[in-house]
């Protein structure tokens, strides 16, 4: 464990950044603080010999890896570890390619479950085979800029930052390397979400606690591809070859491909979703930079916390909740009804022609007292 | 044909002759063989390849929606003894052939998802375009060419045709086949790129005709319908569609006729066409079908 950490800030990071507030500079040795109206603990780390530690291996989005819906014992130092990479990715069935950034392979970037004052502790790694500098920035993390302050890494290097996990929801990290990198990464891919369980688990706010049978993590990311004079998709080299093209198309604030798991189709068909007739499903919907609006086409939303805090009570019964661009929601289903459900952002031209939709195959009995058809399709009387 | 009596001495070894010539042109002009001079440049480059598809016993699932009383069921499944040859185009209609009827200011532009110079199929096209390209090319060769039906797709897609029904039994439960026709259709989905490919990319069935059930479906002239059966199987109710047109290919699917480019997502659920093109069938007149019927052809 280090003393003290020393951080790097350039007069362009801080120009460019997106929100700069706070003081950097080394950390020095002192004993820590408490502030007596707060009850915050302030100084240095404290020392953590005596909490468990709990190496996690993450797993491809829209899966989440296992995990206690209600903790076990007391908080824990959660290890991660994610290593970004920079690859082309198919986002649509004609092939449309694009150089991607990515945490761990996969757009979005693999969701990570904690609880409640656990504290995550992630190694970061950038490999030489990468061609830019990264971070990441973790919407649940306080301070140095959600962690990016700490985290910016050259190819070929990697770094470890701890945070304590102090608020309970589901939230957005994302990588933001300064300045007009920012968007430019997010928009590449480079996104994914943070689920902090509280330590009693789901509750509806009124005492009762709510369980899931399943989990999905469905991350939601717009692509700005230039297309050429023909009005094909350009697929280039690199991404930077890419840049000032797909600034221009950026800057018109409408994507050309709005898509679950990377690509259009990417959770439909052999990779559909799946459930049962009974069975409770938490589904976890992230957008890094654009508002969305999720809805489950058959379905509802039993329990939705919108803008993804657990310690605030969940709306019930939602047709369509709005997660905006920067935040991640999350909703529990329990399925009432066989049959196909398709999951998508409301905003239809962009559920069909941009991509926006997954697609539901559940399996049981069906209720005719919920619904039924009376007459069947019949030539009109008289 | 009358020849005047004066001459019938003369012309009686002559006229023969004279009938198997006229026959011959007749038939050169009908099958195509021969093209009247005018046409003889523009007729050899529009003229595609076509296969014929000699008569065979074959079957196919009739199209369109049955119910049973209530329940959703799989059509009647129509066997065919006896069908007359087809003569169909070996390959469905390409991009540059199209644009030449949108040249001639007969045919609207289509609209493929990626423009390609390559010898690729037309897509991007809806059936309003494939029956103006079809008009379009009638009269300019003075033939008959117009689209296929679902029988006779099927009959010239021979092993390259599944059969849509979904097996399922019958039940109160509506889900049971929405969940089975969604399966069925992600199992045919090839799970490649969706791109049309180059002309021949899928391969040549075992009747001659190329490209059959790739990426390209295949409008047909037949109509979405829906026959209400009753409990012994007679149609008590027939309903057509024809704003709504059967497309053949991996699957059999629906369309609205002025549709150019299928896509899913949204409340549409299955697997969409990947790409929505057209071939053609040449019909003849009453001459072919005395010539087949004394076997010359």
């Amino acid at each position: 464990m280090d003393g003290h950490e020393k951080l790097e800030l350039s007069r362009r990071t801080l120009l460019g950044a997106a929100a700069f507030a706070g003081v950097f500079g080394a950390v020095m040795a002192s004993a820590p603080a408490v502030a007596e109206e707060s009850g915050v603990v302030t100084g240095p780390a404290p020392a953590l010999e005596e909490l468990p530690r709990v190496q996690v291996e993450l797993v491809r989005p829209p899966f989440v890896h296992p995990h206690e819906q209600v903790a076990i014992g007391g908080p824990k130092v959660m290890q991660f570890t994610m290593t970004i990479e920079e690859k082309p990715l198919v986002i649509d069935d004609y092939g449309t390619t694009v150089p991607a950034m990515t945490f761990n392979g996969s757009v979005p970037g693999p969701l990570m479950v904690v609880h409640q004052d656990d504290y995550v502790e992630l190694t970061l790694i950038n490999p030489d085979t990468n061609q830019m500098q990264h971070n990441i920035d973790f919407h649940s993390a306080t301070g140095a800029l959600g962690g990016g302050g700490l985290t910016l890494i050259n190819p070929g290097e990697m770094v470890k930052l701890r945070f304590k996990a102090t608020r309970a929801g589901v939230f957005v990290y994302h990588c933001a390397p300064g300045g007009p990198m920012i968007p430019w990464h997010v928009v590449s891919g480079m996104n994914g979400a943070i689920m902090v369980l509280p330590r009693e688990g789901l509750t509806d706010g009124a005492g009762k606690a709510l369980k899931y049978d399943r989990v999905y993590y469905v991350g939601e990311q717009d692509f700005y591809v230039p297309r050429d004079a023909d009005g094909n998709f350009i697929a280039y080299e690199s991404a930077g070859d890419g840049y000032a093209d797909m600034l221009e198309v950026m800057k018109t604030l409408t994507p050309t491909h709005e898509v679950f798991n990377g690509a259009v189709g990417a959770l439909t068909g052999d990779n559909a979703l799946t459930a049962n007739v009974g069975e409770t499903v938490l589904i976890i919907h992230s957008q890094a930079n654009r508002d969305t609006r999720p809805h489950l086409i058959g379905g509802h939303g039993d329990h939705v916390w919108a803008t993804g805090k657990f310690r605030n009570a969940p709306q019930v019964d939602l047709e369509t909740w709005h997660i905006p661009g920067g935040c991640a929601g999350a909703a529990l289903y329990t399925f009432l009804q066989p049959g196909i459900y398709a999951y998508v952002n409301h905003n239809l031209i962009e559920a069909v022609e941009l991509g926006a939709t997954a697609h539901f195959t559940v399996g049981g009995e069906w209720n005719d007292d919920l619904m039924t058809q009376v007459l069947a399709p019949t030539p009109i009387d008289g | 044909m009358a020849i005047p009596l004066a001459l019938q001495g003369r012309a009686t070894l002559a006229l023969p002759g004279l009938i198997l010539a006229a026959l011959a042109a007749i038939i050169g002009l009908q099958t195509g063989m021969v093209r009247l001079p005018s046409l003889a440049g523009t007729g050899a480059r529009l003229v595609p390849a076509t296969t014929l598809v000699a008569p065979r016993p074959y079957a196919y699932r009739a199209p369109g929606d049955f119910l049973n009383g209530t329940s959703a069921i799989d059509g009647p499944w129509v066997s065919v003894t006896d069908p007359a040859p087809l003569e169909i185009m070996t390959y469905q209609v390409s991009a540059a052939e199209y644009a030449r009827c949108v040249a001639d200011g007969a045919c609207a532009e289509a609209e493929p998802r990626r423009r390609s110079s390559g010898d690729v199929p037309a897509t991007g096209v809806s059936y309003v375009d494939a029956a103006a390209y079809a008009a379009w090319l009638s009269a300019k060769t003075g033939e008959t060419w117009r689209l296929p039906s679902v029988a006779e797709w099927v009959f010239a897609a021979g092993s390259k045709a599944t059969d849509p029904a979904l097996q399922v039994a019958s039940s109160s439960n509506p889900a049971d086949r929405w969940l089975a026709a969604y399966q069925r259709e992600a199992e045919l989905e090839d799970g490649g790129n969706s791109a049309p490919g180059i002309r021949g990319a899928f391969g040549i069935n075992e009747l001659g005709v190329a490209d059959m059930a790739g990426t390209v479906w295949e409008w047909t002239t037949t109509c979405n319908s829906r026959t209400t059966l009753s409990p012994a199987g007679e149609a008590l109710h027939h309903v057509e569609s024809c704003g709504v047109k059967v497309l053949e290919g991996r699957h059999r699917t629906l369309m609205s006729d002025f549709v150019r480019d299928a896509k899913s997502g949204g409340c549409s659920t299955g697997t969409p066409p990947d790409n929505l093109g057209f071939r053609l069938v040449r019909d003849h007149g009453p001459l072919a079908a005395v010539l087949s019927w004394i076997g010359l052809r």
